[in-house]
C-alpha cells in the first residue's frame, strides 16, 4: 500500500511558502539618521570580527584539478595505494556528474579548474607541548577566542585544530587513549587504522553520492576520525576548529564518526574563516556511524565569512553530512549557521536500526546577500524509529534562507513516527523565506506531523523593547534569542553561548 | 516635572494632535479621558516617542529638558513608563529575562553596572510581592497566551521594577474583570509616591474610582477641551461625551 498522508492534509508532500515584505517604514529612515554615524562605525570593526589573514608560509598545489593532482595529494598525505584508487575513483566519478541546480540559491558556479586543492602550513610539526606551535598560529587562535591555553583550562574540551587542512595540535589524546577512544587526523586514521576508514569511508556517503560529495572523495585534504569502542562513553566534547586560511584555496574536510555499540560522543564542530574577496569553496563530507544502542550527538557553529554587504565574496558552503542509526541508536545533529555566501546543506538520518531515534536542530541566520538552503533527511528504515526536526530560519537584509527537508518511510518501517517545526523570522523588508518539506510515506502505520509558522519582527515588538530602555539592535538579539531558544537548548553550553553572540554578531546593523 | 507645550503631532500627513498643553507636576495624577478616536492614544505614543507620528510643532518637555531628539529607549532611560493597552508577545523571552535585559539598558545608559544577579533576585521577588504576582508567572514568555488581566498586571510589574518618573496608563482598564481591576489598581497606587507621577488615559469614570486623579482633562479631537477636578470624571460618566461635542460645535 501506497501512502502519502501526513496528519495535517496541509502539509502534503510540497508544500512551499514565500513571503517578501515590501511595506516601508518610517520607523527605520529616522532610526538610521539616529544612529547613523555609530553604526558605521560599528560596522567597520564589527563587520567581520574574524576577518584577518594569517601570514604562514605554506606549500599550496598549483590551481587545478586532474588525476594527477589527485595522485599528489593522496601522496602528499603518505597514503597507501588503496586510498589513492578509491580517491581516483571518486574523480572519475565526479567528471561525468552535473553541479545539482534543484537548490534554491543562485551564484555563479565556480570554476573548478581555478582553484587550488592543497595548502598546507609548511612546518607541519608534531608538536608535543603547546610552546612548540608558531607563534602566529597561537596568535590566530587568541584572536579567535579559542587560545589553546584556554582550552586547556576548559575542563573536558579535547581539541582537534585543523588549519587549512592539516591538523596541526591534537590535545587530551593521552585521556583519550586511555580509555580506547581514537580521536585524530583523517589522514593518521588513514596510517594508523586502515581496517576502520577502509570499512567505515564512504559507508553512510558513498564516493559518487552527490557532486560535491564527489569531489571531497576526491581531494580531501584532511579531516577528523573519531572511533569510540564498544560501550564507552566519551568523557568529553570532542571539538574540532575549522579555519579556511588561504586566498584562492578550497577546502575540503573529510570526517568520520563512529561510535561502537552502546557508546557515546557529543562532537563539536566549529567555524571560522578570515574575509576573502573571491568566493571559497567549502565542500566537506561528515559520516557519523552509530552502532546499536549507540547515540552520537553532533553540533556545528558556523560562520565561514559570508560575503560582504554588497554580497561580493564569502564562503560557498557544500556540505553532505549524513549518520546511520543501527538498532536503538540515535543520532541528534545541531547547527548553528550564520555564515557563509551560500549554504547547502542537509545533516541526515538513515534510521536504519528498529527504535531508532534521528534528530534535527537547526538555526539558521541569513542577512545582506546570502543564500541558505538547509535542512535535513530522516530516511525510516526501521520498525519504531522516531525522527524530529526543529529549523529556525532567520532573514534579514536581502538574504533568502530556504528549509528543505525530506521525511521519508519506507513500506516495511512499521510504526515510523516524525515531528518537524519549520519557523521562519524575517527582518526588514527586501528578505525571503521558504519552506520546502516533502513527505514520502510508504507504511500506513506512520505518524508525520507537520508545523510551520511565519513571522515577522514588528515595529511594535521593537517599540516595546525600547519603550522599556531596550535599544533596537538589543531587541533584535533578545526577539532572535526567544525565536531560536528551542534549539540554542541543545547545544552544549559553551558552544551556546558562542552560538548566542554569533547570532548578535550576524544581525548587527539588519534594522535600521 | 513634564511639562507638553502647544504639541501637533501627525501621522500620514494626517493631523491627530492640535495643539496639547499640560503640566504634570511631582506627586500628581492627572486623567485624561475623551471619545474614541480623540488622540489620547496618539498623545501617548508621541509622549513616549514612536517613530510613526512626525511632531509638527510643539515640545515636550521632561524636567527642563525637550525630548524631541531623544529616540524611545533613551526616554525610557529619562525616567518615562508607558503602560501599553495591548502589550506586545515575544516568544521564548520569559519575563525575568526582559526584565534582566531592559534594567540592565537602563543602567549602562546611566553609566552603572549590570545589577547583580541576587540584587535582581531580590528586586523581582520584592515587586511581585508587593503586586501579589504567582512567581511561576514570571518564567512564562513575555504576553504569549497571557489572559487580558495578566498583560495588565504584567506592565504593572514593569513599572515597579523600572521604577520610572513618570507612567503614562493608556487605557490599562480595557479588558479587564472588575477583580483585575482592583488588583491592578491597587498595584498602581503602591506605587505612587511623592516623586513620581501619572498619567492615567480611560475611557470610563470606573478606573478613576481607585486610581484617584487630582485632575481630569478632556481631549476632544487633538485638543484638551476641559480641564477639571475629579468632579469632572462623574459629570462625563453621566452625561457622556457628547455635551462636550455640541459645546466645542459652537
Amino acid at each position: 500500500m501506497y501512502l502519502t498522508t501526513p496528519m495535517h492534509s496541509a502539509a502534503a508532500v510540497v508544500e512551499r511558502v514565500s513571503l517578501y515584505n515590501d511595506t516601508h517604514h518610517p520607523l527605520k529612515k529616522r532610526k538610521m539618521a539616529y544612529t547613523e554615524e555609530e553604526l558605521k562605525k560599528e560596522l567597520e570593526t564589527k563587520e567581520y570580527e574574524y576577518g584577518f589573514y594569517t601570514d604562514i608560509e605554506s606549500e599550496t598545489f598549483p590551481k587545478g584539478l586532474s588525476e594527477e593532482i589527485v595522485i599528489a595529494i593522496s601522496k602528499k598525505k603518505e597514503e597507501p595505494e588503496w586510498m589513492t584508487q578509491w580517491r581516483l575513483e571518486a574523480y572519475r566519478g565526479w567528471l561525468e556528474m552535473k553541479e545539482p541546480e534543484w537548490a534554491n540559491v543562485n551564484y555563479t558556479k565556480p570554476n573548478f579548474q581555478d582553484i587550488s586543492y592543497y595548502s598546507a602550513p609548511n612546518k607541519k610539526p608534531k608538536y608535543d607541548s603547546i610552546d612548540e606551535v608558531d607563534p602566529e598560529l597561537l596568535d590566530t587562535f587568541k584572536r579567535l577566542g579559542i587560545s589553546l591555553d584556554e582550552q586547556k583550562l576548559l575542563a573536558g574540551v579535547a581539541v582537534d585544530i585543523v588549519v587549512d587542512s592539516v591538523s596541526v595540535a591534537t590535545t587530551f589524546k593521552k585521556t583519550l587513549g586511555e580509555k580506547g577512544i581514537i580521536f585524530c587526523s583523517i589522514s593518521e586514521a588513514i596510517r594508523e587504522h586502515p581496517e576502520l576508514v577502509k570499512k567505515h569511508l564512504g559507508s553512510v556517503i558513498p564516493r559518487k553520492d552527490n557532486y560535491y560529495a564527489a569531489l571531497n572523495a576526491a581531494v580531501f585534504s584532511d579531516g577528523s576520525f573519531c572511533y569510540i569502542p564498544k560501550g564507552v562513553r566519551c568523557p568529553m566534547e570532542l571539538s574540532t576548529y575549522f579555519r579556511i586560511n588561504q586566498a584562492g584555496t578550497g577546502q575540503f574536510e573529510r570526517t568520520l564518526v563512529i561510535a561502537d555499540e552502546g557508546s557515546y560522543v557529543s562532537y563539536l564542530e566549529g567555524c571560522t574563516a578570515p574575509s576573502r574577496d573571491e568566493n571559497q569553496l567549502h565542500a566537506a563530507v561528515v559520516e557519523l556511524v552509530a552502532m546499536d544502542h549507540a547515540e552520537i550527538k553532533y553540533s556545528t557553529v558556523q560562520n565561514w565569512y559570508p560575503g560582504n554587504k554588497e554580497g561580493k565574496g564569502g564562503v560557498y558552503n557544500f556540505v553532505t553530512k549524513r549518520g546511520i542509526c543501527e538498532n536503538y541508536a540515535k543520532i541528534s545533529w545541531t547547527q548553528v549557521e550564520t555564515g557563509s555566501a551560500i549554504t547547502w546543506k542537509y545533516p541526515s538520518c538513515v534510521l536504519k536500526g528498529d527504535h531508532s531515534i534521528g534528530e534535527f536542530y537547526s538555526i539558521a541566520v541569513t542577512n545582506n546577500f546570502q543564500q541558505a538552503d538547509t535542512g535535513t533527511k530522516m530516511i525510516h528504515l526501521g520498525k519504531n524509529t522516531k525522527s524530529t526536526i526543529i529549523s529556525k530560519g532567520i532573514s534579514a537584509g536581502k538574504s533568502q534562507n530556504s528549509y528543505r527537508g525530506l521525511v521519508q518511510v519506507a513500506s516495511r518501517a512499521e510504526n515510523a513516527r516524525n515531528f518537524s517545526q519549520c519557523d521562519s523570522l524575517l527582518m526588514g523588508d527586501l528578505c525571503g523565506a521558504h519552506t520546502f518539506p516533502y513527505i514520502e510515506v510508504k507504511n500506513k502505520t506512520a505518524q508525520i506531523e507537520h508545523e510551520a509558522t511565519t513571522s515577522k519582527i514588528g515595529e511594535d515588538q521593537i517599540f516595546y523593547c525600547n519603550q522599556r530602555g531596550i535599544s533596537t539592535e538589543k531587541a533584535i538579539a533578545l526577539i532572535v534569542n526567544g525565536f531560536s531558544k528551542e534549539v540554542l537548548n541543545k547545544l552544549p553550553m559553551e558552544f551556546a553561548v558562542e552560538a548566542q553572540k554569533l547570532l548578535e554578531i550576524s544581525l548587527e546593523g539588519s534594522v535600521g | 516635572m513634564l511639562e507638553i507645550k502647544d504639541l501637533h503631532a501627525s501621522v500620514d500627513n494626517k493631523e491627530i494632535l492640535k495643539g496639547i498643553n499640560l503640566v504634570v507636576k511631582p506627586g500628581e495624577v492627572h486623567a485624561i479621558m475623551g471619545p474614541n478616536g480623540s488622540g489620547k492614544s496618539t498623545l501617548a505614543s508621541v509622549i513616549a516617542g514612536k517613530d510613526e507620528f512626525e511632531v509638527t510643532k510643539g515640545q515636550v518637555i521632561l524636567e527642563g529638558h525637550d525630548l524631541a531628539d531623544d529616540a524611545p529607549e533613551a526616554r525610557a532611560h529619562k525616567g518615562i513608563f508607558l503602560s501599553f493597552q495591548y502589550p506586545i508577545e515575544i516568544p521564548g523571552v520569559t519575563v525575568t529575562n526582559f526584565m534582566k535585559t531592559a534594567i540592565n539598558e537602563c543602567r549602562k545608559a546611566r553609566g552603572q553596572e549590570d545589577m547583580p544577579a541576587n540584587e535582581m533576585l531580590k528586586l523581582i521577588k520584592e515587586k511581585a510581592e508587593l503586586l501579589k504576582i504567582d512567581r511561576k508567572f514570571l518564567s512564562r514568555s513575555l504576553n504569549e497566551g497571557f489572559s487580558g488581566g495578566e498583560k495588565k498586571r504584567n506592565e504593572i510589574f514593569q513599572m515597579a521594577m523600572l521604577e520610572p518618573k513618570i507612567s503614562i496608563l493608556d487605557e490599562t482598564d480595557s479588558g479587564l474583570d472588575i477583580d483585575a481591576l482592583r488588583i491592578v489598581s491597587d498595584g498602581v497606587n503602591k506605587l505612587r509616591t511623592k516623586d513620581n507621577a501619572l498619567v492615567v488615559i480611560t475611557h470610563y469614570q470606573r478606573l478613576l474610582e481607585y486610581i484617584v486623579p487630582d485632575f481630569v482633562h478632556v481631549l476632544y479631537n487633538g485638543k484638551i477641551v476641559k480641564s477639571g477636578g475629579p468632579e469632572l470624571a462623574l459629570e462625563l460618566e453621566e452625561k457622556g461625551y457628547d455635551w462636550i461635542k455640541q459645546e466645542e460645535a459652537v
